[in-house]
């Protein structure tokens, strides 16, 4: 897929919470290029010093009508915190679509049954993957986890596009625990599992899915420099050996991580 | 249009503007940004005779105006190059230059031998300053009887233009310098990454896995631009500058202070078009200093 740098035009920036924006961006002379999810953004930050290399930011969510597209971005850092303070009308330099993607089977292959599992601002790609495995005719079913009411975040986005579970660890919304212990597990068959947050979480839905006999892919977050696969700071291990998360993933099958 | 074309040995650039090894993977991976046919060479990432993994992640730690890395010359090795990769260079108007790193004299030598035999590859840059590896790499860079060991056993297997990257961890590079000049180096390139640490407190740990990094980036730049104005003065051979080009007024600097040609590196992970910038820039900044050869400014410090 060809990539662009080019400077989009943040149209709004939405707080979801003290230290979650919602940024929507445009590019106000051409149509957007295709954007598949799983992909990410490198993100230009301007007004922070400490700032130096761009920030990866995954594709939350595309509106092509509209020739837009939403970031869902926690604000952690110097870098993060920058984007936060962004306006509308603000320009933003970005490098995108980057990486690979997950998967989506075509549907002659047959319809399929999809748990997306996101924890943190890992729910981020999966509400654009939902969107488009439900574009493509497929059922997706999502599976947020939290520590409390207030980490789960975009519920109403994910509600509109398949069914919404919810685990958190105070029980203060839906089921009590890590998104591992929600009963979906026991009551329902998927034929594909996806996920994105923590690393510890990442792994114990890689178990659960192993136990099923389930294909599961994940979606890593290591620290980049270039994001175009250029200075090999991103690697991850995997079967193959030292591979590149920002050109082969950041979507990886479980199986081809040495993690156990 | 200023004359912006130059010579390093028998090797003519288009204009001064390389990028460096290591931080333009390829080439491949940014022609969806630049034309890579504009460039007066790229430099392909650091190549050895047999693949390596390279270190462990974490690689890499931002810094104020720069980074560390520890990539650790991860490659497919060099016969996976002249198969796999060359044939997709081969055709680019600009030259490609392989990047060669090795563990003993011996093994370098055979890397640039294998490389001499790509026609289309007209020279090659002798990596003996990697900071990131415990064999070889910067051991040979370090001391005039290392760095002479290694560009006399490459020379001998070598017959085109070979230019040899310094080491700034060092304490006259000058010296260093002359001894790969003496040994043949049509061309000296500076300065390769200096070494350099980031600690999180947290977790009361080094941010790199092997504890070191190569720092790189602006931050870097006034180090470069001093020992490339020393080894100018060292020298007769061409020097090549970098070490924190970001844009064509830091290239005009590098070239003020002795270097015939510059390359840029980390810029490209900022701005993957930065090069283009750079060249179009170094013309402007030609035509309207009444410079109409880059050779006049050349040194000129
Ligand atoms: C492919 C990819 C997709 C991503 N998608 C999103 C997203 O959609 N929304 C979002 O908010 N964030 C996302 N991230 C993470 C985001 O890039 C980092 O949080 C950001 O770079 C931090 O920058 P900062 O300057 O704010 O923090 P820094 O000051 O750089 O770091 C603050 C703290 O966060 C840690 N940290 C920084 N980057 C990472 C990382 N990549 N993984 C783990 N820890 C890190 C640092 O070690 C430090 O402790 C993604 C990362 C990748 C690689
Ligand atoms: C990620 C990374 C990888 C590098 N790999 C190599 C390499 O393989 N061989 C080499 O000679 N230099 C390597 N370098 C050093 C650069 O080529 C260059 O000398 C250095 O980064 C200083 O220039 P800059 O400040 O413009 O980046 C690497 C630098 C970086 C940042
Ligand atoms: S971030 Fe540079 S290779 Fe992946």
């Amino acid at each position: 897929m060809k990539k662009y740098v080019k400077k989009l035009c943040v149209k709004n920036v939405e707080f979801l919470r003290e230290d979650y924006i919602l940024l929507r961006l445009s590019d106000p002379h051409d149509t957007l290029p295709e954007m598949l999810p799983g992909q990410f953004v490198q993100i230009a930050v301007e007004g922070s010093p400490a700032t130096f290399l761009r920030r990866p930011i995954s594709i939350n969510f595309v509106d092509k009508e509209k020739n837009e597209f939403d970031l869902l971005i926690h604000a952690v850092g110097d870098g993060t915190r920058a984007l936060t303070r962004l306006q509308e009308g603000n320009t933003l330099s970005c490098i995108y679509p980057l990486g690979n993607g997950f998967r989506i089977p075509p549907i002659d292959e047959g319809k399929k049954k999809f748990l997306l599992v996101g924890g943190g601002v890992g729910t981020a790609p999966m509400l654009l993957y939902g969107q488009c495995l439900k574009a493509a005719g497929h059922e997706p079913t999502f599976l947020l986890g939290g520590r409390s009411r207030r980490d789960i975040l975009e519920l109403e986005r994910f509600e509109n596009i398949g069914r919404t579970f919810v685990t958190t660890e105070d029980a203060g919304m839906g089921e009590k625990g890590f998104v591992t212990h929600h009963s979906i597990w026991q009551t329902e068959t998927f034929d594909s599992v996806a996920t994105c947050g923590p690393k510890p979480m990442m792994m114990a839905v890689g178990r659960m899915a192993r136990a099923r006999q389930t294909e599961c892919f994940v979606s890593l977050e290591n620290l980049m420099a270039c994001g175009v696969g250029a200075c090999l700071c991103c690697v991850e291990k995997t079967v193959k050996g030292n591979v590149c998360v920002c050109t082969e993933g950041p979507v990886f099958n479980i199986n081809d991580l040495t993690w156990e | 249009m200023a004359q912006l074309a130059i010579n390093i040995g028998n090797l003519s650039l288009r204009n001064p503007v390389m990028t460096a090894s290591g931080t333009f993977g390829y080439g491949l991976e940014f022609t969806d940004f630049i034309d890579l046919n504009r460039l007066g060479a790229y430099i392909v990432k650091g190549t050895t005779l047999l693949p390596r993994q390279g270190n462990d992640y974490p690689r890499m730690a931002e810094t104020a105006s720069g980074m560390l890395n520890c990539v650790g010359l991860q490659n497919k090795g060099v016969d996976y190059f002249c198969k796999e990769i060359y044939p997709q260079l081969k055709d680019f108007k600009s030259h490609a230059i392989v990047n060669v790193s090795g563990s003993t004299p011996e093994d370098y030598a055979e890397c640039a031998a294998r490389v001499a035999e790509l026609e289309k590859i007209p020279a090659i840059e002798l990596n003996i300053s990697c900071p990131n590896v415990h064999d070889g790499g910067m051991a040979f860079g370090v001391s005039c009887a290392g760095a002479a060991s290694v560009v006399k056993a490459v020379r001998a297997a070598y017959p085109k233009t070979l230019i040899v990257k310094l080491s700034p961890n060092v304490t006259d590079i000058s010296e260093i310098a002359r001894a790969v000049e003496a040994e043949g180096a049509d061309s000296v390139s500076l300065i390769n990454t200096l070494m350099g640490m980031s600690v999180d407190i947290e977790r009361r740990k080094s941010n790199l896995s092997i504890g070191t990094g190569g720092l790189s980036g602006p931050c870097v730049k006034p180090i470069a631009l001093r020992m490339v104005h020393q080894v100018a003065k060292a020298v007769k051979i061409p020097v090549i500058g970098l070490g924190g080009i970001m844009n064509a007024e830091d290239a005009i600097e590098f070239i003020m202070c002795g270097a015939t040609a510059i390359q840029v590196g980390t810029a490209n992970f900022i701005d993957p078009a930065v090069t283009m910038k750079i060249i179009d820039g170094m013309n402007d900044w030609c035509d309207q200093h009444g410079v109409k050869n880059i050779y006049e400014i050349i040194g000129v410090i």
